[in-house]
């Protein structure tokens, strides 16, 4: 079975801790927050200026001065700070945030991704990512393996115009953990009860497959 | 004695100066501490062919949506745009051009603008479309991208309390492009929620000093929430 979307998020929960800083996108990465350890202290950088974002506030307590990069209504944590954009951005491009997670739509065996701009589509923008895919160094990116179509998302070349160049080691799809090394995708883990065979006829790029690849596990 | 005092007894007086054609920088994120007030009298005054660099373009009937309603813009420069159907409308017409920036890129040019710094190397965009036709160069084994500065002829600002010198603080993340905005315009108007006497706002927790500031004046806010999201009730 692939990976619900909850499941998604708490696989990349695993890859959180104690003390990391961490930016999550929109989407999936969103749903990350959920999934954080009960003795894990981490805090979540939204890019529009803020360090510590909280849960979403009650009717009380909603304060349009206080929104997240995806222009929700938010709450900050304890302990943390709020800072202009181009603060919130040096922390970003100078590699201080420990994890970024974020959505793509294709990633390929050099590290590129593509997430932003879909040709004779309307374009809106691309927002702080690629700002994020080229500061941070630990970066996951999340999708589903192949879109509905069933043309896979993990090329040998993005054919999208880019985010980002030779930027990404690490991807979470509906299917798969892989990780990117010397031009190829290394599968590491699959989604329970998936199977390698449906992994490599879903995945276009070269795709290296160990002896043997270990289950995903949940608690 | 009042040589430093900034404020400004109307919206008009506010937005003198402000003619066609113009550079026009605005804080915000979203419709978070938006210029709402100043971007009204921009429409009101009908100063048209502005080129307006700001994160994102408001939405239909409200924040920077509304000059587009009378063509008022001719240029977006911006991280993400088209929350608004009007946006879209124009630019699918050939009425409105954008440059779409990189937000951290955008925050960088209007920092650099302001602290007098022309051109910057950032990493941000390279081998993407963003970096056609621009220069590159090399450091420690990085290909980095020249990114240039942008100065407004005007920057319109949202802060929460300024005294009357123009030392301003923000409010929680309505700060965002606020106090970036405030360097680089030639002339930079600040409209705030409460205006203090001088000595009352403590000088080490000033964002923005007076000294980028040369008008401030005294509105009242809508603050429009896009994305109301609350918790389930426990």
């Amino acid at each position: 079975m692939s990976l619900t979307r909850e499941q998604m998020a708490q696989r990349v929960a695993q890859e959180l801790q104690d003390g990391f800083y961490v930016n999550l996108g929109i989407g999936i990465p969103t749903l990350v927050a959920n999934y954080v350890p009960k003795n894990m202290d981490v805090m979540l950088q939204s890019e529009n200026g803020l360090l510590g974002m909280g849960e979403f506030p009650t009717e009380e307590t909603i304060d349009a001065d206080l929104i997240n990069a995806g222009k929700q209504t938010v709450t900050t944590v304890k302990g943390a700070s709020i800072f202009s954009s181009a603060e919130s951005f040096a922390m970003i491009r100078g590699g201080h945030v420990d994890l970024t997670v974020l959505g793509a739509f294709e990633v390929d065996v050099n590290g590129n991704i593509a997430s932003w701009m879909i040709p004779n589509k309307l374009i809106k923008g691309m927002g702080g990512a690629m700002d994020l895919v080229a500061g941070a160094e630990n970066i996951i990116v999340t999708m589903t393996h192949a879109s509905k179509d069933g043309e896979s998302k993990l090329l040998s070349n993005c054919s999208l115009p880019l985010t980002g160049k030779g930027c990404i080691k690490k991807v979470l799809t509906d299917l798969a953990w892989l990780e990117i090394e010397d031009g190829a995708f290394v599968l590491k883990e699959r989604a329970p009860g998936v199977s390698v065979e449906e992994i490599i006829a879903k995945t276009q790029g070269k795709l290296i497959v160990p002896d043997h690849v270990p289950e995903m596990a949940f608690l | 004695m009042a040589g430093f005092d900034k404020v400004v007894a109307s919206y008009e007086e506010a937005m003198i100066g402000l003619e066609d054609d113009m550079t026009l920088l605005a804080g915000g994120f979203g419709l978070c501490g938006i210029p709402e007030n100043l971007i009204a009298e921009i429409k009101r005054k009908g100063t048209k062919g502005l080129t307006v660099v700001s994160n994102n373009c408001g939405v239909d009937g409200f924040g920077l949506g509304i000059l587009l309603e009378d063509k008022q813009v001719r240029k977006m420069v911006s991280s993400y745009v088209g929350e608004n159907a009007l946006f879209e409308k124009q630019l699918l017409n050939g009425e409105l051009e954008v440059e779409l920036t990189p937000q951290g890129t955008l925050a960088e040019k209007m920092r650099a603008g302001g602290a007098g710094i022309p051109a910057f190397y950032t990493a941000t965009g390279v081998g993407t479309p963003v970096a056609e036709g621009k220069e590159t160069k090399e450091f420690n084994g990085r290909e980095y991208l020249l990114e240039e500065a942008i100065v407004g002829d005007f920057a319109i600002v949202k802060g929460w309390k300024a005294d009357r010198y123009g030392n301003v603080i923000y409010r929680h993340t309505a700060q965002n492009f606020n106090p970036l905005a405030a360097t680089a315009g030639k002339i930079t108007v600040v409209e705030v929620e409460e205006i203090v006497e001088i000595g009352e706002l403590d000088p080490a927790h000033i964002h923005t000093p007076g000294i980028y500031v040369d008008r401030v004046v005294l509105g009242t806010f809508e603050k429009r929430i896009e994305k109301r999201t609350v918790k389930a009730a426990e």
